[in-house]
Formats: structure tokens, C-alpha cells, sequence
């Protein structure tokens, strides 16, 4: 049986760990409704934008410019987002394991695969595996900026454009509210339409399409735009997940550790009285042997 | 996402103004004009698809008999017969713009320019002046409208 001590510092133990989750669930929280903020007001531009490409990749010939381009080879490069901190539940679990399933159906399909990681945990986890990582960027979350996006996005497109890889796709978690964020495996390059299937979407305007400047120089300007944009949609996106994600799971830890509390108080109690009531029993028994 | 299709009323255009920080407006007008940079374009309802980049401009748009006024500076603009889609940079509505600042950054510019200096130095003030003075005559315009009325 544990000690009445033991008990006590192990309820006090306990009490100290609750203030910490419940003091970075309040954390969280606050940072959370600035990345929702930022999500929110970023997610009309990005899918406006995202709208008016796949309606100019369905009429331009895709060859015309590299990053449409559909390539042959079977080089793929697999993006990474995850967050830098942990203590945020299976926000990071998730993405690691839909990641290396992806990765394995890749290889089995005959690709050579390469990752390049955004986030400590991802880094963590891949330096114990055998996926080739090409490219590291860690600390990105703690002053997200559009700046990271521009920075990430030039540098895998000037590898695409290099020919280290010719597919890239990205895996982050989007947030969809504060009690649940989806695994999303998305391809970023080459840029896809979204509805290539709507033919008659296509048809009813005829061909008749005007631009200004020209075609050529309008995808010059708009794709790699559209790619920086979706760069860095995809980072607010992870970055307002992980703050909701830690959330919920630091409230679950202030919560159970409430519960722990309360049964470690209610064992103590009954230990403390055992002992009186022992205590008890012998001053008595031995009042009775001395009559 | 899919690509619902546009629900307007007829004789109508969708309006949509969006900066990559936030929505700016979604409503439907009768006439938008815009700062295409090949020169300004106007869109009725019905206008064919049409694809543009955008300058450093003005863009109007009227509902009823009532004109509205926006600076829009740089991007993208795409027309379809229903809807006018405005990609902006930056993007503000006449009502929003601050025009104390705007009289700072345009004497700010033009010391810039008078003291001459790095040619970046000196691009960036024209940049600036340009936008600023657009600012000007936009918050200039609401004034208009207010004597008229």
C-alpha cells in the first residue's frame, strides 16, 4: 500500500501537470482564432484563383508552359506538413501515417519517391526512415509569413523545373472547424484542372475566350501566382489545424487529469481513515489490556 | 471543389472582389468597370469570357442609379457572361480609404522623387505616388457624389 506521502505528491504532482494543459489549452486557443482568422480571410482569394486556372488550363494547350505540362517520368516528391511542437494529439500521427502509406504504394507502383518536410516532427520521423529527404524546413510555424511560402514554393519549382522530380504532391491536414481537421494528399504539380470532365462547360462558350496581354504571358504571371497562393494556403490550413488539434487534446488532458485527481483524493481519504481508524483500534485494545 | 454553377438574377452580374486577405465584396451589380492593363474595360451582363491582368486603377461598378467607387491595384480580373471575378492585391472601397494617409504618402513620394537616389529608391516612390494619388481621387469621388446628392 503507498504511503499517506506518496499519495500526497503524487495528487500534488498531478494538479501541476492539469495547470500546464490548462494553461496551453488557453494558449491554443488564443492562437487559434488568429490562424482561423487568417484561413478564413485566405480562402476566397486562393479558391477565386484556383477557379479562374482551371478554367484557363482547360482552353490553353497544357505544353505551353512547363507547369501545366504533364511529364512521363516517374519521379515524385511528396511534401510534408507538419507542425513544430507536439502535445497536439494525432495531428501529427496522421499525416506521418497517411504519408508513408502513400510513399508505399508509390514505390510499388514503380516510382522513385523523395520527400522534403515542413515542420520538426515530420524531420523527426523521416531521419529514422529510408525515404530520401531532399529538402528540410524547419521552425516555418513560429511567424508563419507569406514570405515561407515564397521561399518553399520557388525553391520546389525550380527543382521541378530542374528535373528532380516530376510530380509533386502535398499532404497537410486542412482545417475544416475547431473539433476536426482531414488528412488532404493533394497534387501541386503539374497544375491540375479541377473539373477536366466537364466538357460541356467548355463547349458552351464556344471557344470564344479573349485575354489581355496574350495567353502565354497571362500563364506566366497567373501559375506561378496560383502556386505560391495554394503554397501558402496549405501552410495556413496545417497551421490553424495544429492550434485547433492541440486544443482539443490539451482539454481532454486537463479533463482526464481532473478525473485522476479526483480518484487519487478519494483513495488518499480512505487510506488516511484506515490508518486512524487503526490507530483508533490499538489505543483502545491497549486501554483494555491495562483494566 | 466543384464549380457550382453561378445563381444570378437576369440582366444582373455577379460582383466578386477578393484580396489575399480577405472577401471584399460579393453582390450583384448592373455595370462594372475595371483597370484592365491594356486599358479599362466595361462588362454589361452577357459580355463574352475575357481574361485579364490588372493595373494600378479605378474599378466602378453601379447597382440601380447608384455608383460605387474601389482602388484596385495589380492582379488578375476574369469575366464570364454572369459574373466579373476581381483578383487584387489590394483592393479598397472608396469609403474605407484614409485620406490623411494618402496626402502623407503622396508628399512623402514626391520628396523621394525630388531627392532622386537609387533607382529602386526612386521606383518604389513612383509606386507609391501612383498609388497614393489613386487613393486621392477615389476618396475624391465620394465627396463628389456627396455635393451632387
Amino acid at each position: 500500500m503507498p504511503s499517506l506521502q506518496s499519495l500526497r505528491r503524487k495528487i500534488a504532482s498531478v494538479k501541476n501537470t492539469q495547470k500546464i494543459t490548462k494553461a496551453m489549452k488557453m494558449v491554443a486557443a488564443a492562437k487559434l482564432k488568429r490562424a482561423q482568422e487568417r484561413i478564413l480571410a485566405a480562402r476566397p482569394y486562393a479558391h477565386q484563383l484556383r477557379e479562374v486556372m482551371s478554367n484557363l488550363s482547360q482552353r490553353v494547350d497544357r505544353s505551353s508552359h512547363p507547369l501545366l505540362s504533364r511529364r512521363d517520368g516517374n519521379m515524385l516528391e511528396l511534401l510534408v506538413v507538419t507542425s513544430d511542437r507536439g502535445l497536439c494529439g494525432a495531428f501529427n500521427t496522421n499525416i506521418l501515417r497517411r504519408s508513408a502509406e502513400f510513399l508505399d504504394e508509390q514505390r510499388r507502383q514503380g516510382k522513385q519517391v523523395s520527400v522534403s518536410l515542413i515542420g520538426r516532427k515530420s524531420i523527426d520521423y523521416f531521419k529514422r526512415r529510408d525515404w530520401p529527404i531532399r529538402q528540410e524546413w524547419p521552425g516555418v510555424f513560429d511567424r508563419l509569413s507569406f514570405e515561407h511560402a515564397l521561399d518553399i514554393g520557388q525553391n520546389v519549382v525550380s527543382q521541378y523545373h530542374a528535373g528532380t522530380f516530376d510530380h509533386l504532391y502535398v499532404v497537410y491536414n486542412e482545417f475544416k472547424s475547431a473539433m476536426q481537421q482531414e488528412v488532404i494528399i493533394e497534387k501541386f504539380l503539374p497544375i491540375e484542372s479541377l473539373h477536366e470532365a466537364q466538357a460541356d462547360d467548355t463547349q458552351s462558350i464556344g471557344g470564344g475566350y479573349l485575354y489581355e496581354p496574350d495567353e502565354g504571358e497571362l500563364l506566366e504571371t497567373l501559375l506561378p501566382k496560383h502556386f505560391e497562393i495554394q503554397m501558402y494556403r496549405a501552410l495556413l490550413e496545417s497551421a490553424a489545424a495544429e492550434q485547433a488539434a492541440r486544443m482539443t487534446a490539451m482539454d481532454g488532458a486537463t479533463r482526464n487529469a481532473g478525473e485522476l485527481i479526483k480518484k487519487v483524493t478519494l483513495f488518499y481519504n480512505k487510506t488516511r481513515q484506515a490508518a486512524i481508524t487503526k490507530e483508533l483500534m490499538d489505543i483502545v485494545g491497549g486501554a483494555e489490556a491495562i483494566q | 471543389m466543384a464549380n457550382p454553377p453561378v445563381a444570378v438574377t437576369a440582366g444582373k452580374i455577379l460582383l466578386e472582389v477578393v484580396t489575399p486577405d480577405h472577401r471584399l465584396l460579393s453582390q450583384e451589380v448592373d455595370y462594372v468597370s475595371a483597370p484592365g492593363s491594356e486599358g479599362d474595360f466595361g462588362v454589361l451582363p452577357g459580355h463574352c469570357h475575357f481574361l485579364t491582368t490588372l493595373r494600378i486603377g479605378e474599378l466602378q461598378y453601379r447597382i440601380g442609379e447608384k455608383t460605387e467607387f474601389m482602388s484596385v491595384l495589380w492582379g488578375f480580373a476574369e469575366v464570364t457572361p454572369k459574373k466579373v471575378t476581381i483578383l487584387a492585391e489590394i483592393a479598397e472601397k472608396a469609403e474605407d480609404i484614409n485620406v490623411e494617409r494618402a496626402e502623407e504618402a503622396v508628399k512623402q513620394a514626391e520628396e523621394q522623387l525630388e531627392r532622386g537616389g537609387l533607382a529602386s529608391e526612386v521606383k518604389e516612390a513612383q509606386i507609391s505616388l501612383e498609388k497614393a494619388r489613386l487613393r486621392q481621387k477615389i476618396a475624391g469621388r465620394l465627396h463628389q457624389r456627396g455635393a451632387h446628392s
